[in-house]
């Protein structure tokens, strides 16, 4: 089983992402939960959200404390809420930023492994807005392999529909452009 | 078989309750409801079925609109949670007492104050003495089966009450899982038209439920109890049947591998899983644990939950509510006075945890099966709470 946590901010699509790849992941045959951090939703502000997806039946209905990935969606989360929080040894961090690798190892005193791509940017050129959720998806299938892409095609038409080509462009350039930062 | 998707437990509850050829809904939104409230609303108002959708003010109105419209013959449905459900308090027992077979999704949610719209039990406990049938459920997949075959229960004509189940607010209603839907044509032969025994109809003036003298109304309370205690057997010939039909077996008590377990937990709703994960846990290190879910709250199961818990030495009991100022949780003290007169009884530790949305994890279950071994016990204790 692979837990993710996702933090983004209120209005960014952070549940969306979730919803996305649990759909995916079902769709694929796999056992998958996505929920929101629960609460009252509150716009910009940060939020989390969750991603459970196994091979097997899921039997845990608890948040997620120690997950195995991390997605920031929003840049300027880093250095402002502790990210890294609870993440595996072996854990996976990935971060949408346009600034160096580095950089963010720096500010967060991170040492694991490191996956950045400039999401906003790629959003913006692909989908004229500066909302990355759908974006960061095509990083999270690179960097975890949990599902290969085409397994994103359906939700995503089904969600977005005629803009569902454009969120999957900028999924895939995510996906090609991401970059595994050198080891600490 | 059901075509396996992906969906929201929320939106997959009026789904199932869409398959069940309802004719009128009346449902007030409310936190972490809303979104059962919202899609039957679309479902109605898209025409996908041919049934009113009653917009209430409030959730009192919703209760009483559906007495009428159920009085009337109708296959009436609600959902609501928390401070809806403490606001239809009132009209509950008469629904009841009226015989009239309403069924209502209720997402489990804490009660004010403080305001608080996360999962507990404390909504539904002060409705257990209301008259209804109260399931509980442990995954979205039990919400869609039990939303079904709370009608067919509810309408029986050996039952003729109303049936809530209980769907746990956020753990549940807002998670996206797999699930299985049976069809429409399955549904329709397993949950026929309903047949009502009496009703309201402009031609043929009856009256139901008025006025009853010191001289009748104990027999009426003792009317009451001896349908809802004679529910149980309904309940269980309908769980058969759906397993007959579709496969998924239900108990009235559900056990897990408690077979030779010294320590047994008792839990009710999504409790029930991760409490089950923990067990797993403490199984590999050779520790005789299990695991007691109660799926029927009332009519209380009581010789299911007996055999259920034959043998084991101790049982220990969640409860994700209290009886405020009384002698622990509810779910506790009901089984207390069901083991008092017994002879070889075990030992019960009462728990009180998970209030308010307080998180229990899978090493919070394999802590408070650890409260076994603690010498002596309180009447009940709370859990993980800072002093």
């Amino acid at each position: 089983m692979i837990e993710i946590r996702w933090h983004g901010r209120g209005g960014q699509g952070a549940v969306t992402s979730v919803e996305m790849l649990a759909l995916a992941a079902i769709e694929a045959g796999k056992y998958a939960q996505g929920f929101p951090a629960f609460g009252p939703e509150r716009r910009g502000a940060p939020v989390m959200a969750f991603n459970r997806v196994s091979d097997k039946p899921i039997k845990i209905r608890s948040g997620i404390y120690q997950p195995d990935v991390v997605v920031v969606l929003d840049p300027s989360l880093v250095g402002l809420v502790p990210v890294t929080d609870g993440l595996k040894p072996a854990g996976i961090l990935i971060v949408n930023t346009a600034k160096p690798a580095e950089e963010i190892r720096k500010k967060l005193n991170y040492k694991g492994k490191l996956f950045t791509v400039d999401a906003t940017h790629i959003a913006r050129e692909e989908l004229g807005l500066p909302i990355a959720n759908t974006t960061m998806l095509g990083a999270v299938l690179k960097a975890t392999g949990v599902l290969g892409l085409n397994a994103m095609k359906s939700p995503v038409e089904h969600r977005f529909g005629r803009v569902a080509s454009k969120n999957l462009s900028a999924m895939k350039r995510a996906f090609s452009e991401m970059k595994a930062a050198k080891a600490a | 078989m059901g075509k396996r998707v992906g969906m929201e437990v929320a939106i997959a509850a009026a789904e199932a309750v869409a398959l069940c050829n309802i004719d009128v809904a009346a449902v007030y939104p409310i936190t972490p409801q809303s979104h059962i409230a919202e899609h039957m609303a679309d479902i109605i108002h898209d025409g996908r079925i041919d049934a009113e959708f009653i917009t209430v003010e409030s959730e009192h109105s919703a209760i009483s609109a559906l007495a009428g419209a159920s009085a009337a013959g109708a296959r009436a449905y609600t959902a609501t949670s928390s401070q809806g459900l403490m606001l239809m308090h009132e009209i509950l027992p008469i629904v009841s007492a009226m015989r009239l077979p309403i069924c209502m999704a209720n997402a489990n949610r804490a009660v004010s104050g403080p305001l608080n719209i996360w999962n507990d039990h404390t909504d539904i406990m002060p409705q257990r003495d209301s008259g209804w049938i109260c399931l509980f459920t442990e995954n979205g997949q039990e919400a869609i089966d039990l939303s079904i075959m709370s009608f067919k229960i509810a309408e029986d004509p050996e039952v003729m009450l109303p049936c809530v189940v209980n769907i746990d607010g956020f753990q549940l209603t807002h998670m996206i899982e797999p699930l299985e839907f049976p069809s429409q044509a399955e549904v329709a032969k397993f949950l026929p038209p309903r047949k009502p025994f009496a009703q309201l109809h402009p031609d043929n003036p009856i009256s139901m439920g008025c006025f009853a003298m010191p001289d009748t109304y104990t027999e009426t309370v003792k009317a009451k109890e001896v349908a809802l205690q004679g529910a149980k057997k309904v309940v269980i010939r309908v769980f058969s049947e759906w397993a007959k039909r579709f496969g998924r077996k239900y108990g009235v008590v559900e056990t897990y591998r408690a077979k030779d377990a010294e320590t047994l937990m008792l839990t009710m709703g999504s409790m029930g899983e991760t409490a089950a994960t923990a067990v797993d846990e403490m199984r590999k290190k050779g520790k005789k644990v299990g695991l007691v879910k109660l799926r029927l709250w009332r009519p209380f199961p009581v010789e299911e939950f007996k055999a259920a818990i034959a043998g084991c030495k101790t049982l220990v009991v969640m409860d994700r509510a209290l009886s405020t100022g009384g002698a622990g949780g509810p779910v506790a003290t009901d089984i207390k006075s069901i083991l008092y007169g017994e002879k070889k009884k075990p030992r019960v530790l009462n728990v009180v945890a998970g209030l308010g949305g307080r998180d229990l994890t899978v090493g919070d279950f394999v802590n408070m099966f650890g409260l076994a071994n603690k010498k002596k016990n309180e009447i009940f204790e709370f859990y993980g709470v800072r002093e």
